[in-house]
């Protein structure tokens, strides 16, 4: 059975924890902020589960986004093609 | 004398229009605020569609030189679904063998980094069901099943991640998720990449971009609150 807050309780309106975590995936990204949802501001469950999810968001930011192959990587392509090139192309 | 048909290295382009930054970067943004418009369409960059153009006419200088604009991109792709350098180095080279073999088919239709992107992710996915992983999970993947939804409820009061978030305990949660979940998280969160453009590079739809991210933020949630109890068991 879900777990309803209790201030929620007393505010029938507000959404269930279950409806508004099956719309986060729209909610987030659409530029709303969030932190303003009914759910959200009478919800500490709802909002902890938010703000872990935009700790890990921003944690993923910080990770390098690129790595740098090594250099032998463009003679091995390029050994490759030429082969290709000798099998399409024997003349 | 004539100049040889490959250069040894391949050139420095003028300047990277892939960018060295993230893409979208805008450092004071929220994660979850609204998303910078992407460059997707055909709004390349003059520099790079010379490029193209003179690679597609067969210019191995010109095709050098998209090695050197993408390789970064590609490789890391690779070595983030793949975890293991030699593999990745295997995969890039095959992403841009097929590059050369098809790159006389590419119309512009969608910007060239997310068609070569695209390329990349096919040959990378390939790879996964050789290894070993079945089709079927892939596809669950992308459209994964209720029963794989996170076992426990999300919003147990105890869950909250306390403070940063350990790096390398961030990398290892991400290489034990599902291909499918680690695709969007690396593409968006790490790359940056909107949910527009990614459902262009696995051909999914937009919902199916948002709802993929959604549930391996989810599994890293809880991949990263176990985390320090398996650090506490050694």
């Amino acid at each position: 059975m879900e777990q309803i807050p209790s201030k929620m309780k007393e505010e029938p309106n507000i959404m269930s924890c279950s409806a508004f975590q099956a719309q986060l995936p729209e909610l987030i990204g659409t530029g709303t902020p969030l932190v303003f949802h009914p759910h959200i501001q009478n919800c500490d469950d709802c909002r902890a589960l938010l703000a872990d999810l935009e700790n890990i968001a921003e944690a993923a930011r910080k990770l390098l986004p690129f790595e740098e192959p090594p250099d032998e990587l463009w003679k091995q392509i390029e050994a490759a093609i030429k082969k290709q090139n000798q099998y399409s192309d024997p003349a | 004398m004539p100049r040889s048909r490959f250069p040894s290295q391949p050139p420095r382009p003028p300047r990277d229009p892939t960018g060295e930054a993230r893409k979208g970067e805008t450092p004071a943004q929220s994660p979850f605020s609204t998303p910078v418009p992407s460059e997707l369409a055909t709004a390349s960059n003059p520099v790079e569609a010379d490029v193209l153009a003179l690679a597609q006419k067969g210019d191995h200088f010109a095709f050098a030189q998209l090695y050197s604009l993408h390789k970064r991109r590609i490789y890391t792709l690779c070595l983030r679904m793949v975890g293991n350098k030699a593999e990745a180095e295997d995969l890039t080279q095959e992403a841009f063998l097929q590059l050369y073999r098809k790159i006389g088919t590419f119309r512009g239709d969608s910007a060239f980094s997310t068609w070569l992107h695209r390329m990349a992710i096919n040959v990378v996915l390939m790879h996964l069901r050789k290894k070993g992983l079945p089709v079927s999970s892939l596809d669950e993947a992308m459209e994964p099943a209720l029963s794989d939804r996170p076992a426990r409820g999300f919003s147990a009061p105890d869950l909250n991640l306390a403070g940063s978030i350990d790096r390398m305990a961030l990398e290892r949660a991400i290489a034990t998720l599902p291909a499918g979940y680690r695709l969007a998280f690396i593409l968006h969160d790490i790359k940056g990449y909107e949910h527009n453009e990614i459902a262009a590079m696995l051909d999914c739809s937009l919902g199916n971009s948002k709802s993929q991210l959604h549930k391996a933020r989810l599994k890293l949630r809880d991949a990263l609150r176990a985390y320090p109890r398996q650090e506490e068991r050694r």
